[in-house]
Parts: structure tokens; sequence; C-alpha cells
């Protein structure tokens, strides 16, 4: 049977709701939509990117109840309920605990000059903050293992690390 | 000969310093958008349908299940495919190379795999997609030649030569000859596989229809003009008509020179269908256009038993498409590199059913210099050298090619101060004389070059009552820093702070500049707004001397500095006035100035003007594991003036890093049987990730340079010249086994000799 895939309410929809930076919303998706292309084209968060479509490249790394997925794997309506973090809410998330500006890692990528072209920086920040929050990774060869899912192809590893790390000892300090 | 001088006469703030970049809070936000991210209303989807075979002809496609689809608004066929301009020539973009360039759904032949065959056409993506696996083609299949090797002895010298690219130099002396008679003699040859670019956002094309019937294109271009002149000619559209915009581009390295195909079939169906139309390709359609061709390459030194070379052989073929003459400089560097009294120099073309080739990241040099320099370190070896001193005693203060000085050549330093950085000293140059625990280690170090370019380019400048300026022109920023260092620039010259100057790239409805390639966009976009800014400085210095008791009243020009957002007398920063002060009291709502920036004919008379670099590599192995890592990188760049030391060096470490890619892990495995590249995604396509790289260390020596007032030569490109070359030669050095063919892979490690 072929349906509408895009328009709510259409046949063959299926209703979820989910928390997206911190906003709840009740949206109808087709089962094949992707949460990142229900992100991308119907929400027209952009910030998560498309770099393969195929769970290869990192580029659409967002978090999940703070854990870092690939959302391109990931059809919407498997995350029912959940709460969804991308690129546009890292700055929310910030807030929440009282910061009332940038989230410290998109500050020390800034800092460290951790990116170049910026197609990879979302999905390599919210990698880095999911990374954090596994708390696995304590050294520079750790974390540069931990996040070679992210693929940067203008060659900012040795920075997204020395961000990555400045972040941790922060965090440590506190 | 232009003098040079520092934008703010002497007062550089900003320039030189490292400046985090001005669009990162845009970049790290997600807030920056791509070309295939922006809205339009009523927005329909294209998605491409490819070739299966790479070479024969569509016998027929049947379209009728996918437009029977629920939602697909068109299948667009080489049957049914709008009418383009039939003149060839109106598809050549400003970086095309001699031949007839493809255009897609043009005829039914196929002439390479993954061609576009359809566009399916949909309210939304997932209908397209879903009707494009509908989509069912018949072909009539001949067997493709992909395979260089076979097809080198038809290799031809091109006919016509591309624009920009310096066949190779007539011989000289008798390299021959010299070869037979030389006391040491070096002969390898060469082998790298094909790359292909693979920036992380796929080549993207939003074409928006107005309401007028104009169209605003966004697409995936390393310059904006090229896109817009590309499609004004082939739709037959006036210049007006169009407007093509890409403030940001989620990384290039020559894969977005020229237009490709998404945006022709993205414009084509907008038109059509006077609808906003997007079309982005999918990460394995990545593979079915432009691509860094391998060559076969022979280089033959003979020296004396001193490492004096007497005569030095490099001979190249590559591969191009069947309708295309792509070219690049292979071996001219060999005769840039080094002095020498007999030198050949051939390079020529093999026809294979691929797309054309294109420029990737130091074009041509990546696959030279790495034959070279190989070479370099095989001859250092035979002669009982120091790979540096040998490549010192061959040492060249001239270019030989064309037997004209370099403008500067700072190469011995970067040999000196990447050496004591690296620790060289402490080399034993014995094979398989180092080792660390269970792995054999490897020293091994390369020299690279590329060309120092400058094209004409405009920028405009607007300063406002406010105090504020606006740069800009329609270069792009590719992720090398160029908003940054245009701020940078402009806030100098104006002595304003940074976050008073906004620079805007990317808009055809900006001031004229070319496409951002070859490492020439802070030479001339640079020494664009630098003038435009100076222009306007002039221009308010008069206002300013005018005013009624001006402290400036009997000043001139070249005796003011502006500083602070303040024009002051040098010496006497008490004599000023505010840049504000001075607009507001003479009534002045805006200055504004456009700048040119063209090659200096003076300079390119009587100097040549190059990058170099040394390269020294640290490679780790893992004999019973055919392992290779690269645990440290030393590379000393003599690039000129730099302009934000933050920036640059990121230049450089992008340019290591694929050079990584290059040397160990990238290789785009063609099946010669059905002409395809059969690992086309990223996970059979490795390029580096985070665990492949370690230290890497970055030296900018100093270098002063002459050949554009700012003095900069261009970072882009030598990052990466030369350091496949390194790793090789540390490769040998770990392990006493010399590899020609890149990547150097576990299989090759483990093979017996």
């Amino acid at each position: 049977m072929l349906i509408d895939s895009g328009s709510p309410g259409a046949v063959g929809t299926i209703g979820i709701t989910l928390t997206i930076n911190g906003e709840r919303r009740t949206l109808q998706v087709a089962p094949w939509t992707t949460l990142l292309d229900l992100l991308r084209e119907r929400l027209d968060l952009t910030g998560t990117k498309k770099g393969c479509d195929h769970g290869q490249c990192g580029a659409c790394t967002v978090l999940v109840n703070g854990t870092r997925i690939n959302s391109c794997l990931t059809l919407a309506v498997m995350k029912d309920g959940a709460e969804i973090t991308t690129v546009e809410g890292l700055a929310g998330l910030a807030q929440r605990e009282g910061k009332n500006s940038l989230h410290p890692i998109q500050e020390a990528f800034v800092e460290h000059d951790a990116f170049q072209c910026g197609y990879c920086t979302p999905g390599q920040l919210c990698s880095s903050v999911g990374l954090i929050n596994e708390g696995h990774a304590k050294t520079r060869d750790e974390i540069r293992e931990a996040m070679s899912g992210n693929i940067c192809r203008c060659g900012a590893y040795t920075n997204i690390v020395d961000a990555i790390e400045e972040v941790m000892q922060q965090g440590d300090a506190r | 000969m232009t003098v040079q001088f520092s934008p703010a006469a002497g007062r550089d703030r900003f320039v030189g310093s490292a400046v985090s970049r001005v669009d990162g809070p845009a970049k790290v936000t997600g807030l920056a958008k791509y070309a295939g991210e922006f809205a339009a209303p009523d927005l329909a989807y294209g998605v491409v349908v490819s070739s299966a075979i790479a070479k024969g002809s569509i016998r027929s496609i049947d379209a009728s299940a996918a437009e029977a689809v629920s939602g697909v608004i068109k299948v667009i066929t080489h049957e049914n495919r709008p009418a383009t301009s039939d003149n060839p020539e109106d598809y050549q973009d400003a970086v095309a190379p001699p031949g007839a360039p493809f255009q897609a759904l043009a005829t039914d032949r196929i002439v390479f795999s993954g061609q576009p065959v359809a566009l399916v056409v949909a309210e939304d993506f997932e209908t397209a997609r879903y009707a494009a696996s509908l989509v069912r083609v018949d072909y009539g299949v001949v067997a493709p030649r992909t395979d260089l090797a076979a097809q080198a002895p038809e290799s031809y010298d091109p006919p016509m030569k591309r624009s920009g690219i310096k066949p190779p130099p007539e011989p000289w002396g008798d390299a021959e000859t010299a070869f037979d008679a030389a006391e040491i003699r070096v002969n390898g040859q060469y082998r790298m596989a094909d790359e292909h670019h693979n920036p992380m956002e796929p080549h993207a094309s939003t074409v928006v229809v107005e309401k007028d019937g104009t169209y605003t294109v966004y697409d995936k271009i390393q310059g904006v003009s090229n896109t817009h002149d590309y499609i004004a000619s082939a739709f037959g559209l006036k210049p007006e008509q169009v407007r093509v915009l890409n403030p940001y581009l989620g990384g290039g390295f020559g894969s977005g020179l020229r237009p490709q195909y998404q945006l022709f079939l993205a414009m084509l169906a907008a038109k059509d269908l006077g609808r906003s139309v997007r079309v982005t390709l999918t990460r394995d359609q990545m593979w079915s256009f432009t691509y860094r061709s391998e060559a076969l390459q022979t280089v033959s030194l003979g020296a004396d038993r001193s490492g004096k070379l007497t005569a030095l052989r490099h001979d190249a073929v590559q591969g191009t498409s069947s309708y295309e003459d792509y070219q690049e400089v292979v071996v001219n560097w060999s005769g840039v590199l080094y002095d020498c009294d007999n030198v050949k120099l051939t390079y020529s073309l093999a026809k294979l059913d691929t797309p054309t080739p294109g420029d990737m990241r130091a074009p041509g040099a990546v696959t030279g210099v790495y034959a070279i320099e190989t070479a370099m370190d095989e001859l250092a070896y035979a002669t009982g050298q120091d790979p540096i001193q040998l490549r010192l005693k061959n040492y060249t203060e001239s270019d030989p090619t064309e037997e004209k000085p370099f403008g500067s050549k700072a190469l011995k330093e970067c040999f000196r101060e990447g050496a004591e950085r690296f620790g060289w000293s402490r080399r034993n140059p014995q094979p398989r004389s180092m080792r660390e625990g269970r792995e054999l280690v490897g020293w091994g170090m390369a020299t690279g070059i590329w060309e120092s370019m400058m094209m004409q380019s405009s920028a405009h400048a607007v300063l406002t009552a406010d105090g504020r300026l606006e740069v800009g022109n329609q270069t792009g920023d590719i992720g090398t820093g160029t908003y940054t260092i245009l701020t940078q620039i402009a806030a100098d010259t104006l002595g304003l702070p940074l976050d008073h100057v906004t620079t805007k790239l990317g808009d055809t409805q900006l001031a004229k500049a070319p496409v951002a390639g070859g490492s020439w966009t802070a030479a001339s976009s640079g020494t664009a707004v630098m003038k435009a800014c100076r222009s306007i400085a002039e221009q308010a210095f008069k206002l300013a001397r005018g005013m009624d008791n001006s402290p400036l009243a009997n000043a001139d020009f070249e005796r003011v500095v502006f500083s602070n957002g303040r024009i002051e007398l040098a010496g006497d920063p008490a004599k000023s006035v505010a840049l504000t002060d001075v607009l507001k009291a003479t009534g002045t709502a805006k200055l504004e100035a456009t700048g040119e920036a063209a090659p200096d004919k003076d300079f390119a008379k009587e100097y040549e003007a190059y990058t170099h670099s040394a390269i020294f590599v640290e490679v780790k192995i893992d004999e019973e594991l055919g392992q290779v890592r690269c645990t440290r990188v030393v590379s000393a760049i003599a690039a000129g003036k730099i302009l934000n030391l933050k920036t640059a060096r990121s230049q450089i470490l992008g340019g290591i890093v694929m050079g990584v890619g290059s040397a160990l892990h990238e290789e785009s495995m063609l099946d010669h049987r059905i002409g395809r590249f059969m690992n086309h995604n990223l996970g059979e396509y490795h390029v580096p990730v985070n665990a492949d790289i370690h230290d890497i260390d970055v030296i900018f020596v100093d270098e002063e340079d002459k050949a554009n007032p700012l003095g900069v030569k261009g970072l882009g490109e030598i990052g990466i010249v030369g350091v496949a070359a390194a790793i090789s030669n540390a490769v040998f050095h770990a392990t006493g086994k010399r590899i020609r063919h890149l990547p150097i892979t576990p299989d090759k490690i483990l093979a017996d000799d």
C-alpha cells in the first residue's frame, strides 16, 4: 500500500510525542520517517546534518535522553516519548544549568578552532556531550577512540580532542 | 613592483593574531545554513536515479510505476527532458577543462557508472526516494575501459591545454644519457589510488522560483559566480534573472569548484515545473562525479656519489574521462624543486570511462610530489646521505623550469626548524633500527611545494555613520577562514574593533570574485578588501581634514593612522578625530568603495612564487598485524605572512590529515569488469577518523614575500603536499620495505617482497 508520507494525519501515519530541545511536540509521522528527516525536513531543525544516511559518518548525532545516537538510523516512531537534544538545544541545556550563553563544549569548539567547514560540527558537539555523559573516556587516546564515529573531513581532530579535554577538566574542577 | 605594507600601515592589531572564527557561533549553534537546507514555500524534492552501467546506452526507460506513486510530480528522463542550450560551450564553467562538459539527461548514451538517468520529483523527500527505486531501465551494455594501466599505452599529449595548468617544460640537458652514465641510479614506478573528496556535506542545490519569475539558487559551490554564469548560459537566462547564494559550504576540497549535475537537474525541474526544487545527492552518488585520478609515474634519478643530481626524469600518465581532457600539474614540481643539469619531464592522459576527474586539494602536487619525494629518499639511501642533506645539496634558489628566482623561499628554515622540533638528529638512519615494544618505529621526511597564486578579484566596503563596516564579495568561505581573515584585514585597515566589521560572502549580489580554490583566496580577496578599505580611509581622511578646526587640517594621508575607530596623526595621537564624528559632522550617511586586486605583472615577470614545507613523520608499525599508525607529524611551512595563526594552523592540520588518508587509507576501488567504484560509502572508503590522528605540530617559519601587498602566499593546499611521501619514507625506515603503491594498507606491509 502506498500512502502519503509527509502530511500530518494522512492515512498510515502514527501519532508520537517528542520533547525536542525542551519543547513538547505532538507529531504525526510516517513509520519510515527517520528522526533525522523529521528534524530537518519537517521541523526545520537543519542544525542536525545528513552526511551519509547510513550511520557511517556521525554528522546526524543527536542526544536522546542524554545518550548520543545516529538519528539517521533511528525511525522517529521508535522514540515516542523521548527527550531529544539537537545542536540547536545545546545552549538550552547549559541554560538549564544556570549558564546564559553557549554550552561549554560550544565555547571550547570555537576557542580551539575544532571545526572548519562546520558541517560535521553539530554531530561532533552532540557526540562530545554524549561522551562526557558516558564518563568512560579519561585520556586523549580514549577520547580519540570514542569520537571516531564522527568523521571530520576538514581534519580538525586534534582540536576537537583539545576542546573535549578542556571541558572534561572544567567538569572535574567543579 | 608593489611595496609590502600591512593593512593599518604598521598597526596590525588583528592581522597575524589568533582570532577565533567570526562564523564560529553560527556553526556551533546549528544556525549556519548550507545549500540543501534553505526552505521555500511549496518546495518539491528531486531524487536522482543513477546508471547501473558504466558504458553503453539506455534501450528503454519505464517510469510508469514511479509516476503512479501518490505524491510524485514528475519523472524527468532523456525522453521528456525540457530543452536547454544546444551549444556545448554554454556548459563550459569557469574552471572547465578542454572538452564537452557532461550534460545530465541529454541523450540515451551512458559514459560513466552512476551517471544520472532520471530525476524523480515529488512532494516530499521520502516519496521521491521511494519512487526513484521504481524506475526501470533497460541498458545496452558496452565493455568499459577503466583500467589506467591497460589504457596507458594509448596515452596522448592533450591537444588543448587546460587554462592555468602549465604543461611540462621543454627538457634541458640530456637526461637519458646522463642517467645511463650516473654513478648512482634510482629508478622506481609509483602508484597511488583514485581518491574521492567526500566533503561531509553531500552536494545539494535548492532552486527557489520567486514570484517575479526569477530564480534564487542555493548551490554547493566554492564560488557562486561559477554557478550563476553556468545557469544563465545553459538555461538561456539573463544574468539578472538568477541570484546564487552559498554562505556556507560543508567542505569542498575542489569538489565544489565546478557546478555539478544536481544543480543542473534542480534548475531543470524548477524551470519546467515553475516550482521550487531541491536536489541532494546521496553519499554513494558522491562517487559519481569528480575524483582525484591516480597516475602511473616513473621517476629516474642519477647522481654522483656525493648525492648531487646529474639526471632527473619524471613521467606520468593520468586518467581522464571520455569527454573532457582534465589536466593537472604532476611532474613539473620535480623540475622546480631540484637543481639538476639534465631534466626531462613528461605528462600524458589516458581516456577512461569514468566521470571527469577534478581538482582535489593540491591537485597534481599530491600525486607528483609523492613520487619525487619518495625517489629522493631512495637516493638518500643509495648515496648514504641524510635525506635533508641530500635535499640541501640539490637546493635551488631559482626555478629551473622558468630560469627565474623565487620571490621568497624559506625552505631551508623549514628543514632546520622542523628537524629541530621533531628531533631528527636522533634518528638512526638504518632501517629496522628503532623499535618500541612490539612496534617498529620509522622516521621519514619529505618536502612539500605548491604554487602561490592570485586571481582577479574585487571587494566592496561600506562604512556607515554608526562606525560599522560591511565588506564582502562573491567568493566562498569553504571552511578555510575567509570570513575571519577578511574581517581582520578590514578592521585593521580602518582601525575598527572586530565586532564593528561584518563580512558577507557567497552571494552574486556582492562584488565580483572567483571561486575559492588553488590557495589564492587570502591573497586575492584579502588584497581587494584591503584596497576597498584604504579607499574609504582616504575618503574619510579628506572629510576629516576639511572639518572646522580639524586637528588633522595640515596632515598628509601618509602621516595618519587609523586606530580605535579614530584617525590619528602619526606620533601625536592627541590630534585625532573619531570616524563616527567625521561622518556626523560632514552629514555623510556612508562611505563606500570597491577595491580591485589582480596578480602583479611586474612581480611575475621577475619572480616565481611558491609555498614550501618540510614534513617530518613518525610511524609505528605492528608487523604481525600490518597496521601502520602515524603517531607524530611536524610540518614546517613557509607561506609568507600568516594572517590568522589559529585558522592557518587548522588549514595545515587538515591538509596533513587528508595526507594521512592518502598515504594509509583512502582508495576508491574500481571493478574494471563493470567500470564501477565498488566501495562507494564511508564504511568501505576509509577517511581518517579521530583515532587515526595523533600528535601534529605545525610551524610557520618567517618568510617575507612581495607578490601582493599583504605578503600572503596561501595555505589551503600546502599542508597536504609531501605528507604521503614522508609517511612512505617512514614506513621504509621502520620496515626496510619500500612500498611504491598508496595507500600503504596492512596487506602491503604483510606481503612478501
